[in-house]
């Protein structure tokens, strides 16, 4: 339950709730006037974390180099690989597969299930398990424009002024276009879509959307597509392999420049294994699990950039790598969950943002970068945010509005991972609003793709957050479950394709991990700082510091 | 910070630490020292990786929960459970049928259900869990989809079902089953599909792609935002 001193200011948001309620009656969402176009560079560039000036820095190696990018990201790119290359042996490769797909979120389930259906042979590598990842952790939905009054076009339209018009428009037009038919591929494989009684799907507005065209699973959108991707992974034993606890941490090139294979790490086993493909799919997410600039995250533990590296190296090109998605609404209440998402779908049913008198001071659905900024902007600048036991600042969301507006039992039956999540800590959203502050959500670019999913490496394709280009410089709520559908299945039928073609190999190397690592070693980068990251670590400092052996850095030591 | 919190004791698979007051499982066990790989995953109560059976001071029940979710209590014992080795019967969905006969054959220990409820006391989710089995050995799919839809397969169910029955396995063919099957189709999915296959969409797609950016941003600033 909320303390004494927060009940306070949430009598003040409960007072002026009738007043809101009736708003909301009157004018749908649009409560609040949205922001014009100067409005947003406005905010963005005073509150939105990304302009700070330290939150970029030039990169002095790659592919990239000489261009900025997030600060944190050039602090993991500007590193050696965690293995000295001489030791992996090229001449006796341990597993050979005609399409090897690195991750095993729903991009990466959708492009193993495509080659497959295509006639591959495929091999999932992951380092843990199959489906851990952040596809399973989206909670709000996913969009598709299949409504009598919504277009592909409109679609299109909100996607690129969601993403600052940097979007690659081969790939927006792909998305959109795309969104209807990756529906019914789900609905057909088993996915249970909210519906009206009638059979028609039960869509919702987000952030930045013209019109309603949120599909979704309760709260649970993400889990439920990515469960059924893996149960259909799981029933198709003869053409895909899975391989879980093992994290690749490089990418095996051939001597005319095809990407033809992964030095594979066992995290427990410890063994080094590789793997020869035809065709190779990187699936492997995001990067919260960085946090960047101390931001708590809502991102899964695995996600740690992994395939960034992999791709880099190898020689393929980052686009939009200096931006990063805070998502408005994290936790910051009770402590025990801090940073984890409440999910956008909350204001979609009507719950709106208020500061410590319980005023309206935001469209409840901009954009994530501008709604994100204007928190920001209501706790530091105005100082009317709700600061916590610990020091942190809130902003109330209003859930209970929800009620008010369509009837008790709404939150019960679209939001019971929420009300579960808050019930666990005694605190009942149907009654009580929810405290929040942007937290790190997303990565918005990645390496860049085409629209068939492909790098400009021969045989390397990208689906996913660890592409970039689709978003811009910012997602908008529901394109990312899209994104992970429609590229994830573009990478697994291109790369099927090539597999089906002669892929002639040359000579196996890891020359690029050399020279990599003579870039590094010219620039004077210390010794220690090594690549991919694979796991955060959690122990606390007093505790590793008896932990003399333990933590593995590599063998290039 | 570890001097100043209050700490309470807990024991990781027996062996006893001394963990901060508030702690949830997970990042009492990391606090500890150890570096998680397995029972692990999302932190954050949707990806079932982390289940974990628990016994508090004083208390002689065998609780079920999910580490990331669940606060440490002064004189836990804990043991994850990061992996159940349940049978997964392999099927091709286009080829089942969505009746009472497909669990008979894929999932006979469904029909072994002896109501005692444990699996739903063992849910962290709060899952009626039995009443979705007994909703499958009626034939009624629609239920068991409905009331078994938030399963995260943490897998604490099957652990302690005393009839064998994998209950998360029997849950997700009820859930596809379900929507392939038995739900009613939105009907404007296929006329947009048809839509936009035919071409219909094109002229303007091209439009808008090659268009300089301010006629771009023109255009959006001022559509018509409609919200149903």
């Amino acid at each position: 339950m909320y303390p004494e001193y927060m009940m306070e200011s949430i009598k003040k948001v409960e007072k002026t709730r009738p007043k809101r309620l009736e708003l909301a009656k009157k004018y749908g969402k649009q409560v609040y006037p949205p922001m014009s176009e100067s409005d947003r560079e406005e905010i963005l560039s005073k509150f939105h974390p990304d302009y700070k000036e330290e939150s970029r820095r030039v990169i002095r190696m790659g592919p990239n180099k000489g261009e900025k990018v997030t600060t944190e990201i050039a602090d993991l790119l500007e590193s050696y690989a965690r293995i000295d290359p001489d030791i992996i042996d090229l001449e006796n490769i341990t597993e050979e597969t005609d399409v090897l797909v690195i991750g095993a979120g729903s991009a990466g389930l959708a492009a193993a299930l495509e080659a497959e259906a295509a006639g591959a042979n495929v091999t999932i590598v992951t380092k843990l398990r199959l489906g851990d990842s952040n596809s399973m952790m989206a909670q709000g939905g996913i969009q598709a424009a299949d409504q009598v009054d919504d277009t592909p076009t409109l679609h299109y339209l909100d996607v690129m002024g969601g993403g600052h018009f940097d979007n690659k428009p081969e790939l927006v037009e792909a998305l959109v276009k795309d969104a209807p038919p990756s529906i019914k591929w789900l609905e057909d494989l088993g996915v249970m879509f909210d519906k009206n009684e009638d059979g028609t799907m039960l869509v919702k507005p987000g952030g930045g959307t013209c019109r309603s065209r949120m599909h979704s699973a309760r709260d649970y959108t993400g889990a439920a597509i990515c469960k059924v991707l893996r149960d259909e992974v799981y029933n198709r034993p003869e053409r895909i392999k899975y391989i879980e606890y093992t994290a690749v941490i490089e990418l095996i090139m051939d001597d005319k420049g095809q990407a033809a294979g992964a030095v594979m790490f066992h995290l427990e086993n410890k063994q080094f294994t590789t793997i020869r493909a035809k065709s190779i799919i990187i699936a492997t997410g995001g990067f919260g699990r960085l946090h960047i600039r101390g931001f708590e995250t809502t991102n899964h533990y695995g996600a740690t950039a992994d395939g960034l590296v992999l791709g880099y190296r190898a020689g393929a090109k980052l686009l939009f790598m200096d931006s990063v998605q805070y998502h408005p609404t994290g936790a910051v209440y009770p402590e025990q969950i801090l940073g984890f998402l409440c999910t956008e779908k909350i204001r979609s049913l009507g719950a709106q943002p208020v500061n410590n008198e319980g005023e309206l001071f935001v469209y409840p659905l901009e954009p994530r970068d501008i709604e994100a900024s204007a928190f920001i902007r209501e706790c530091l600048e105005r100082d009317l945010g709700v600061k916590t036991p610990s020091g942190l600042y809130g902003i109330w969301l209003d859930s209970p509005l929800i009620e008010e507006l369509s009837g008790p039992g709404t939150i019960e039956r679209n939001l019971p991972a929420m009300l579960r999540q808050y019930k666990r800590f005694d605190i009942d959203i149907t009654k009580y609003p929810m405290l929040v502050y942007p937290t790190l959500h997303y990565q918005n670019g990645g390496l860049e793709i085409n629209d068939k999913s492909e790098t400009t490496i021969p045989g390397l394709y990208v689906a996913g957050e660890a592409s970039g280009g689709v978003h811009g410089r910012n997602r908008l709520m529901g394109n990312s479950q899209l994104d992970i559908i429609v590229f994830g299945r573009r990478a697994g039928i291109n790369a099927a394709k090539r597999a089906r073609t002669d892929v002639m190999h040359g000579a196996l190397t890891l020359d690029h991990v050399h020279s990599y690592n003579k870039e590094a070693e010219d620039l004077g980068i210390d010794r220690k700082t090594v690549s991919p990251m694979v796991l955060p670590d959690y122990i606390p400092d007093h505790v590793k510091a008896k932990q003399l052996t333990a933590h593995y850095e590599g063998t290039i030591l | 910070m570890h001097n100043q919190r209050k700490m309470v004791k807990v024991y990781i698979m027996g062996e006893s630490h001394m963990v901060p007051d508030g702690s949830t499982i997970l990042t009492a066990i990391e606090y500890a020292g150890f570096q998680l790989k397995r029972g692990v995953g999302c932190r954050e109560g949707y990806c079932g990786a982390c289940g974990t059976i628990y016994r508090e001071a004083g208390d002689y029940k065998l609780k079920g929960g999910l580490a990331c979710q669940t606060v440490v209590t002064d004189g836990m014992a804990i043991a994850q459970i990061p992996f159940v080795p349940a049978e997964k019967p392999i099927y091709d969905i286009a080829e089942l049928t969505p009746d009472e006969d497909t669990f008979q054959k894929l999932f006979p220990t469904v029909f072994r259900c002896v109501a005692c409820n444990t699996c739903t006391k063992a849910c962290p989710q709060e899952i009626q869990v039995m009443d979705y089995i007994q909703a499958l050995i009626r034939g009624n799919i629609a239920r068991a989809a409905d009331l078994s839809f938030d399963c995260i397969r943490c897998g604490l169910c099957a652990l302690r079902c005393p009839a064998e029955i994998v209950q998360y396995n029997a849950a997700i063919l009820a859930q596809r089953l379900y929507a392939r099957y038995l739900s009613p189709k939105h009907p404007q999915l296929e006329i947009r599909i048809d839509e936009i296959a035919q071409g219909k969409y094109d002229p303007e797609f091209e439009e808008m792609m090659s268009d300089t950016r301010e006629n771009l941003a023109k255009k959006y600033y001022s559509r018509e935002i409609k919200l149903g």
